[in-house]
C-alpha cells in the first residue's frame, strides 16, 4: 500500500449493508476523523437490519423499526452516502470507483461489501407476476402486498431463510406451502431429530410440507398459480418466494480483475488480491469458505476495521468463525453450533424429553465440544457456544453438561447468566456481550427490557436471548427490576406466569392444586385467593375425567352455585334453553318464589329469570323444586358458559332467514355446564338485523339466507367491544363444530380470568382464523377435546347437591 | 348470661380451607379449619362492607372476603394492608376432635 499517505484518507465503501456498515462504525470507534468517507448503496434505503426482514414479514415490526443508522447519523460522521446508485466500475489504476449515476469517486482505500444474491433457479414460468425472493425492502414489500390479495403461498426452501418467511406468511394470513430439495428442514444446522420436531412444531401452526420436491415448472397463464415438482406433484400456490440460498455477488470484483473462486478472495486481513481494495461480509471468500450469517460479518468487520485504523502491530487477524444458529419463529426455540452432526471421531451426548418437546445433543471429540443441537430449550445456548470456540477440555464436567451451566460444578443454580464472563456474547443477532448490556444498565439507568433493546439492540432482533437479558437486568437491579405485563406472575405466590404454569401441568402431568405447588415452588403453603382458582380451572381444563374439583378453592358463587349478592343473601337463575320457557316452568317459578318467601323475581339481560334475595339454607329447597319441574342450573354464578340468547327467527319473524332459536337451543344443549377461564355468552339473530346482539357476544351467530356467519370475541361490559368476523358457515352442525373448537381454544389459551374480547385482542383474529377454521384437522381435535369433557361437566350441580346431606348449607351450632 | 365454653360439635364437621357459621344471638360466628388443622373463630362479618367471610377462600391462615376480596388474618382478625379494619377473634379450641367455643355473651 502507498505510505506516502496525507493525514485525512479517502475510503470508499461499496454497499450499504449490514457487513459494510459495521465496519465503518468499528473504523469511527477506532480512528474517528482519520479516513474521509463515501457510501454507495444500491437499495434507496439508510442501512437496515436484513436479520429483522423476517419479522417485518410475520407483522411483529415495520420498516422504520428495523434501520441501524439514521440519514442524521452519516451527516454527523461526515459520511456522504448516495442511496439507489449502485458503483458500476472501478479503475484501480486510477483508484476510482464510477456509479450508476455517472458520479466518479477517487479512493486511497476500498471496501467491497456488495453482499450476496439469492438464488433463482432457471425454471419454466418464472416471467409469470407472482414470484420473488427473500432478500431485501423490496420482496418483503411485494409479499406483503400479496398477502393482501391472496390466500395461498408456496416457499421453495426449507432453509434457516425459507421457514422464517413461511412462518411470516402465516402470520399475514396465508395458507403456506413449503417445498424442500432434501429430507429434513435446515439440513445444514439440524440434525434429523431435530428436524422432525421442527417440522412437526411447524405443521401444527398451518404450514404443509413437500419434503424431497424438486421444483420443476412455475404453473399458471396470467400469474402464477402453483408449481410442479419432479415426480409429479403439484402445488397450489398465488405466490413464489425463493429461499433457495444465496450466492456472493462478485459482479463488481470480476469486472475489477480480483481474484475470485466462490466468492472474492481475501486473506486474514481482509484484503483482495489488491491491497488497496478489502472486502468483507457474504461477497467474500476466505480459506475456502463463505458465509451466509451475521457472527462472521462482526468478526470480518472488525479486523478489517483495525487493518484501515492502521496501527501495523496492534492489528487482528480474521481466523473463520465458528457458527451458531437460532431460528427466528416466535415460540420455537432452536439453537445449533459447531458440527452437530458428528462423525466416527466423535461421541455424542443426548437428552430427550419427548413430553415436553426438548432435545439436546451435545458433541464431543477428545473430551471437548465441537458441536450442540438444542430444540426446545436453548437457554444454554450461549454457554455450549462459549465451551465450544473455547475449545476447554470438559474434564469432570462432563458429568453435566447435558443439563446446563445451572448443574455445572460450582455453578449457582439458576444464576447461570451470572456466571458467564463480561465478554460472553448473550446477543448473537446484534453481537452484544454481557459486558456491554451490564454496563449499559448501570451507565443510562435502564429498567425495562425495552430499555435494553434500544441502547443496547440486545435482544431486539429475534429474541431468543430475552430471557438471559431479563436475568441480567434483574441480577443488575436487584429488587428494583419489574419484569413487563405478559411475563407477569400469576400472583404473589409464584414467579411463573400463567403460561408457565399450564405448560407445566401438562408437562409433568401435575393432577392436582398441591401438586402443581409442589413441583413449582410455590412461595406458599396453599396459594392464595388468585392462585387457587386459577389452578383448579387450569387441571380441570387439562384433566376432564380425571380431575377432582377441589370446591375448597372456587369462589363462593362456584361452590354455593349461586350468586352471592351485598347482603350475604344469594340469587337463583333457573336455565332456559335458548330463552325459551313454558306455562309448566313459569308456574314452578311462581311457586318456588311463594313457597320460600323470595323477595324479589327481575328477567335477566340473558332471556331467564332471576329469583333475589334467597337465603343460604334455603338454596337446597329451592334447587329440589326447580329440578322437579324439569329445570337445572343456569351457571348464572361461574366462569362458565351463562345463556345463549336468540330472537324468533324464521318460525315467526317475517324477516327471519333461519331458525335462531332452534340453533340457540341447540347450542346451548352442547354448551351448557362447561367451565371457562371467565363467564362466556352466546347469541343467535336470525337474521342480519340481529335483535339478540350477537355481535356483541363471545361467540355470536348470525343467520342469512346462505348459512350462518360466526362472529367472536364481543363484550357488552365495561369495554365495549364489537365481535370480529370469524368465518361464514352453511349448516347447523358446521355452527356446532366451529362454536366447540373456538370455545375449547379459548379455554385452552387464554388466562384465568381473561374474556373472549381481551384475549383474542392479545393473540390476534388471525391465530384463531388458523386454528379454527384454516385448519380443518385441527379445528375437528378442538372440537373432540371440548365434547370429551363435556361428557363430563354436563351434570347438574343442584341436583347434585341438592341430593348431599347439605350440612354445609346449614349453622354448625347454634348458641344462645 | 355468662361467657363459657361450649360444645360446638366436630373438627371433621368443617372442611379443610374451609369454615362453618355458628349462629347467636348476637350474630354469626365464623368458624375455620385451615390446611394444617389449625382453628379459628371470628365475627362472619366483613370489617368493610360485611360481606360473609365463612364463605370466603381460606389461605394460609388467612380469609379472602368474597364480596371485595379484603384479606384477613385468622389469628389477629386484621385486615391485611393497604385496607384497615379488624373483626372481633373468639376463643376456640380444640380437643380430642372436638370443639369448644367461648361464646354467649349478654346482649
Amino acid at each position: 500500500m502507498n505510505m506516502l499517505h496525507p493525514l485525512i484518507r479517502r475510503l470508499v465503501v461499496i454497499g450499504n449493508g449490514m457487513a459494510g456498515m459495521r465496519t465503518v462504525e468499528e473504523l469511527l470507534k477506532r480512528a474517528p476523523g482519520r479516513w474521509d468517507i463515501t457510501v454507495f448503496g444500491a437499495e434507496p434505503h439508510v442501512n437496515y437490519d436484513r436479520i429483522l426482514l423476517s419479522s417485518v414479514l410475520a407483522g411483529e415490526k415495520d420498516v422504520a423499526a428495523i434501520e441501524i443508522n439514521s440519514r442524521e447519523w452519516y451527516a454527523e460522521h461526515g459520511i456522504r452516502l448516495f442511496t439507489g446508485d449502485p458503483v458500476i466500475a472501478i479503475d484501480r489504476q486510477a483508484r476510482t470507483v464510477t456509479a450508476e449515476s455517472g458520479r466518479v469517486e477517487p479512493y486511497d482505500a476500498l471496501l467491497i461489501a456488495t453482499g450476496s444474491r439469492p438464488i433463482v433457479p432457471p425454471l419454466p414460468g418464472l416471467e409469470l407476476p407472482g414470484t420473488c425472493a427473500f432478500r431485501d425492502i423490496a420482496d418483503v414489500e411485494t409479499v406483503i402486498a400479496a398477502a393482501g390479495q391472496y390466500r395461498r403461498a408456496i416457499v421453495i426452501g426449507g432453509g434457516l431463510l425459507g421457514l422464517e418467511a413461511a412462518n411470516g406468511l402465516t402470520k399475514r394470513g396465508m395458507s403456506v406451502a413449503v417445498i424442500h430439495l432434501m429430507d429434513n428442514l435446515m439440513e445444514r444446522q439440524l440434525d434429523g431429530e431435530a428436524a422432525k420436531m421442527l417440522q412437526r412444531a411447524l405443521d401444527e401452526r398451518g404450514i404443509s410440507f413437500f419434503m424431497n420436491g424438486q421444483t420443476e415448472e412455475l404453473l399458471g397463464e396470467t400469474r402464477v398459480e402453483g408449481v410442479r415438482l419432479a415426480d409429479g406433484r403439484t402445488v397450489p400456490g398465488d405466490l413464489v418466494v425463493f429461499a433457495i440460498g444465496i450466492r456472493p455477488n462478485t459482479d463488481l470484483a470480476r469486472l475489477a480483475g480480483l481474484d475470485l473462486n466462490r466468492g472474492i478472495l481475501v486473506g486474514d486481513d481482509m484484503r483482495t488480491s489488491d491491497p488497496a481494495i478489502f472486502a468483507v461480509g457474504e461477497c467474500v471468500e476466505h480459506r475456502g469458505k463463505t458465509y451466509g450469517l451475521v457472527a462472521p460479518l462482526w468478526d470480518m468487520a472488525k479486523v478489517c476495521a483495525d487493518h484501515l485504523a492502521g496501527d501495523a502491530d496492534t492489528v487482528s487477524d480474521y481466523n473463520g468463525t465458528v457458527l451458531a444458529t437460532r431460528l427466528k419463529v416466535t415460540g420455537i426455540d432452536l439453537f445449533s453450533a459447531g458440527e452437530f452432526l458428528g462423525d466416527e471421531s466423535t461421541d455424542e451426548v443426548l437428552f430427550r424429553d419427548p413430553a415436553r418437546n426438548i432435545y439436546k445433543k451435545l458433541v464431543m471429540r477428545e473430551d471437548r465440544l465441537v458441536g450442540a443441537v438444542l430444540y426446545g430449550d436453548v437457554r444454554d445456548g450461549g454457554w455450549y457456544f462459549q465451551l465450544l470456540r473455547e475449545g476447554q477440555k470438559l474434564g469432570s464436567l462432563r458429568d453435566t453438561v447435558i443439563f446446563g451451566q445451572g448443574f455445572a460444578p460450582g455453578a449457582d443454580a439458576g444464576a447461570a447468566v451470572a456466571a458467564l464472563p463480561d465478554t460472553a456474547e448473550i446477543c448473537g443477532c446484534n453481537g452484544v456481550c454481557k459486558g456491554t448490556i451490564t454496563g449499559a444498565i448501570v451507565a443510562q439507568g435502564l429498567t425495562t427490557l425495552d430499555g435494553v433493546r434500544a441502547a443496547t439492540k440486545a435482544s431486539a432482533s429475534c429474541g431468543s436471548c430475552t430471557g438471559q437479558v431479563e436475568a441480567l437486568l434483574a441480577l443488575t437491579l436487584g429488587k428494583d427490576y419489574a419484569p413487563a405485563e405478559g411475563e407477569k406472575p400469576m400472583c404473589k405466590c409464584t414467579d411463573l406466569s400463567h403460561e408457565a404454569v399450564r405448560s407445566e401441568i401438562l408437562a409433568q402431568r401435575l393432577q392436582t392444586i398441591p401438586a402443581v405447588q409442589q413441583a413449582l415452588d410455590w412461595a406458599s403453603p396453599d396459594g392464595c385467593h388468585a392462585c387457587r382458582p386459577a389452578l383448579n380451572y387450569y387441571l380441570l381444563c387439562a384433566w376432564p375425567a380425571t380431575y377432582r374439583d377441589d370446591a375448597q378453592s372456587r369462589f363462593v358463587n362456584e361452590r354455593m352455585h349461586a350468586n352471592i349478592q351485598k347482603d350475604g343473601t344469594y340469587s337463583v337463575v333457573p336455565r332456559m334453553w335458548g330463552g325459551v320457557t313454558s306455562a309448566k316452568e313459569l308456574r314452578a317459578i311462581a311457586d318456588v318464589v311463594d313457597r320460600y318467601r323470595i323477595p324479589t323475581v327481575k328477567v335477566t339481560g340473558g332471556q331467564r329469570i332471576d329469583l333475589l334475595g334467597v337465603k343460604k339454607e334455603q338454596l337446597p329447597d329451592v334447587w329440589r323444586d326447580l329440578n322437579a319441574a324439569g329445570m337445572v342450573s343456569g351457571h348464572a354464578y361461574g366462569k362458565a358458559l351463562r345463556t345463549v340468547k336468540t330472537c324468533v327467527g324464521s318460525e315467526w319473524c317475517r324477516f327471519g332467514t333461519q331458525d335462531s332459536t332452534a340453533m340457540g337451543v341447540a347450542l346451548e344443549r352442547m354448551t351448557w355446564g362447561s367451565w371457562h377461564p371467565h363467564k362466556v355468552k352466546l347469541a343467535v339473530s336470525g337474521c342480519p338485523r340481529n335483535c339478540a346482539e350477537a355481535t356483541i357476544k363471545d361467540f355470536g351467530v348470525i343467520a342469512v339466507d346462505s348459512g350462518w356467519e360466526l362472529h367472536i370475541g364481543g363484550n357488552g361490559g365495561i369495554k365495549l367491544r364489537e365481535t370480529d368476523f370469524l368465518c361464514k358457515v352453511t349448516t347447523e352442525a358446521q355452527v356446532l363444530e366451529y362454536c366447540a373448537a373456538f370455545l375449547q381454544l379459548y379455554r385452552e389459551e387464554a388466562r384465568y380470568l381473561e374474556r373472549t374480547a381481551p384475549w383474542v385482542e392479545r393473540v390476534g383474529i388471525d391465530h384463531v382464523r388458523r386454528l379454527v377454521v384454516e385448519d380443518a384437522a385441527n379445528r375437528q381435535a378442538l372440537q373432540q377435546r371440548f365434547l370429551f369433557a363435556q361428557r363430563f361437566a354436563q351434570t347438574d350441580p343442584w341436583a347434585e347437591r341438592a341430593a348431599a346431606d347439605g350440612a354445609e348449607f346449614r349453622p354448625l351450632a347454634t348458641v344462645a | 348470661m355468662s361467657t363459657e365454653w361450649r360444645d360446638i360439635g366436630r373438627l371433621d364437621d368443617i372442611p379443610r380451607q374451609g369454615a362453618r357459621v355458628v349462629t347467636t344471638g348476637a350474630g354469626d360466628i365464623a368458624v375455620f379449619r385451615t390446611l394444617d388443622d389449625a382453628v379459628f373463630a371470628i365475627d362472619d362479618r366483613c370489617p368493610h362492607k360485611g360481606g360473609p367471610l365463612s364463605q370466603g377462600i381460606v389461605h394460609g391462615h388467612a380469609v379472602t372476603c368474597p364480596l371485595h376480596n379484603w384479606v384477613i388474618d385468622l389469628a389477629s382478625g386484621q385486615a391485611a394492608a393497604p385496607d384497615r379494619g379488624c373483626v372481633r377473634h373468639i376463643p376456640i379450641r380444640l380437643e380430642a376432635g372436638r370443639l369448644y367455643l367461648k361464646a354467649g355473651r349478654a346482649g
